[in-house]
């Protein structure tokens, strides 16, 4: 077995390669104009990229299953219910809409709201087992989607179309003052989780051993919570939801790198997703020739992937 | 020293455990038994923290267990479940390490090490330490966490059931390693079992628990008698001296 070391760095150098194919694959004519133009569409998908992996890969350590990801609590159809809700009611030329920071302010405090009071009432790690709240996410994100959808059927076609392209996950708008803000957050989230690496290597363990071993755990759980649902947020409100990622790019990082390590399995899981999304962004732009979009195949191959997973787990069950 | 203060807890309206008061003595096997029902594992899930009692309160060296902070109390109690079921790949000595885990917070210093590789040679696990937990057998598994809670070197131990899953050479094995524990390091060990027999010859004093209450607590010799057995399991169980051991022999008695 290679080593953690050797693979990580194999991953780092691919994820370079795709970067750099990506700012400089045949960039004819304005240099000046293509070339800060792909920077900020490689930061968007960087970020994204690093914030849906490592709130998936903690997400899945607390609760102890690698088929969940932090969309099963509703984030992105509360998503979806604010921009309905901005579009039915303002229209897409009212201010929440052509104001992009109280756009992005408003989507992001929406959901971190609808975690923390859905959290706060539910989650009493003592009582429940987290899978109530799981359920109670789910069910609420249902609702959630069966309510925009009402609305959209009344909303008028041509908003729709407008709200259409705010609903899918783009890297093609993102605008470069909401990327500052994102990486901002991104890099407060990381400062937390250098803090809080060695307590998920325990909490893996299981809540028995881990507070034998003197983790706070039910308290850890909540903050994980919490922070898993301001990454999912902003990367949300930066690009849009995409489903499957997330469970993808951290199954794959478990695989490779056979590890109990998060800083690993954190580090590898943001590795393979910016490789997944920039060399898909690049496969889809140059080779494809933008005839289809990276979040259709992403969807496709990551729905693929999920029932090979939904197949392997059922058989080390049984 | 851990005492237990009239310790209740409640499932809903049906208490699992009512008014339970008991003093661990230092530098002695301590076994819980009962019947099936009888409150022990919540007992002792609620003196090792897992589980906050109702009404009561447990103190070790006079403090509220609750009161302790987290890592303080992991380097003087340890706790093993029955159940230990991990999904992430480890190897048995990485899952050994985690033991020093309220001392080094993950960065093992060669005294870590030293401890691991102390707790790998008592649990005799040397040949299997590289291999993954999910290579192992259900015995070979339940030695590694032992191993685990032998590595965090508390001066307390508690472990629910530990011989769940194993055959009676291994059972015989684990119970020798704790009186060593106790014996030769000063441990002092609270286990929950089963097997009354195991109870019998291996441990010092005796808990005994039914429906939720205390019914007997005391030295070895005194609960393992005919008279105090039937309070407890409401079976006529007849006693053999062999080797200086006692024996209940439960296997055809009336119920």
């Amino acid at each position: 077995m290679r080593k953690n070391s050797t693979k990580l760095i194999l991953l780092a150098v691919l994820a370079i390669v795709s970067i750099l194919l990506y700012a400089f694959y045949d960039i004819k004519g304005g240099f000046d104009y293509a070339f800060p133009r792909r920077m900020i569409k490689i930061s968007a998908m960087v970020v994204t990229g690093i914030a849906i992996s490592y709130s998936t890969v903690v997400f899945q350590t607390i609760t102890h299953n690698r088929i969940l990801t932090p969309s099963v609590m509703g984030l992105d159809s509360m998503y979806q219910v604010v921009q309905t809700i901005i579009y039915f009611f303002a229209g897409s030329m009212s201010i929440w809409v052509l104001n992009r920071y109280l756009n992005f302010g408003v989507a992001i405090l929406a959901m971190v709201l609808f975690a923390l009071v859905l959290y706060r009432f539910l989650f009493r790690a003592d009582k429940h087992p987290i899978y109530l709240l799981l359920l109670i996410g789910m069910i609420l994100g249902t609702l959630l989607g069966s309510f925009v959808t009402f609305l959209q059927v009344l909303i008028d076609p041509v908003e729709y179309l407008s709200l259409q392209s705010r609903l899918f996950a783009t890297f093609t708008n993102v605008k470069a003052d909401l990327l500052y803000i994102s990486i901002g957050i991104l890099l407060l989230a990381f400062i937390y989780g250098y803090r809080i690496m060695g307590k998920l290597d325990v909490m893996s363990l299981g809540r028995e051993n881990a507070i034998n071993l003197g983790v706070n755990y039910d308290r850890m759980v909540m903050n994980i919570l919490v922070l898993s649902s301001v990454l999912i947020a902003t990367s949300t409100a930066l690009v849009g939801p995409i489903t499957f990622f997330g469970l993808i790019v951290a199954n794959l990082s478990y695989q490779y790198l056979v590890t109990y390590k998060h800083s690993v399995l954190i580090l590898g899981a943001s590795l393979i997703s910016i490789i997944a999304l920039v060399g898909g962004q690049f496969l889809v732009e140059h080779i494809l020739e933008l005839r289809t979009t990276l979040s259709v195949i992403i969807n496709f191959v990551g729905g693929i992937y999920f029932i090979y997973l939904l197949l392997k787990e059922s058989r080390a069950a049984g | 020293m851990i005492e237990i203060k009239g310790l209740t807890k409640r499932f809903g309206k049906k208490p699992v455990v009512e008014d339970v008061s008991v003093k661990i003595e230092s530098g002695t096997i301590t076994s819980f038994i009962g019947p099936n029902g009888a409150g022990k594992s919540t007992l002792l899930s609620m003196v090792s923290r897992l589980l906050n009692a109702d009404t009561g309160e447990v103190l070790l060296d006079q403090n509220n267990v609750q009161k302790w902070k987290s890592n303080e109390f992991a380097r003087r109690v340890s706790i093993l479940k029955q159940s230990n079921y991990i999904n992430v790949r480890l190897t048995v000595r990485e899952l050994i390490a985690f033991g020093r885990y309220p001392y080094s917070k993950g960065r093992l210093t060669a005294e870590d090490e030293k401890f691991v590789d102390q707790a790998i040679e008592y649990m005799n696990l040397n040949e299997m330490q590289d291999k993954f937990l999910d290579e192992l057998s259900g015995g070979q598994k339940q030695r590694a966490f032992i191993a685990m809670v032998i590595a965090q070197d508390t001066d307390y131990i508690l472990l629910d059931e530990p011989l769940n899953n194993l055959d009676m050479k291994h059972s015989v094995q684990i119970m020798k390693i704790l009186r060593r524990l106790v014996d030769e390091l000063g441990k002092t060990v609270v286990i929950v079992l089963h097997d009354i027999n195991f109870a019998s010859v291996y441990s010092d004093r005796i808990v005994a628990l039914k429906d939720g209450k205390l019914v007997k607590n005391g030295p070895t010799h005194e609960i393992i008698n005919s008279d105090a057995l039937r309070d407890i399991y409401d079976m006529d169980i007849p006693i053999q001296e062999q080797n200086g051991c006692r024996i209940c022999v439960y296997f055809n008695s009336h119920t």
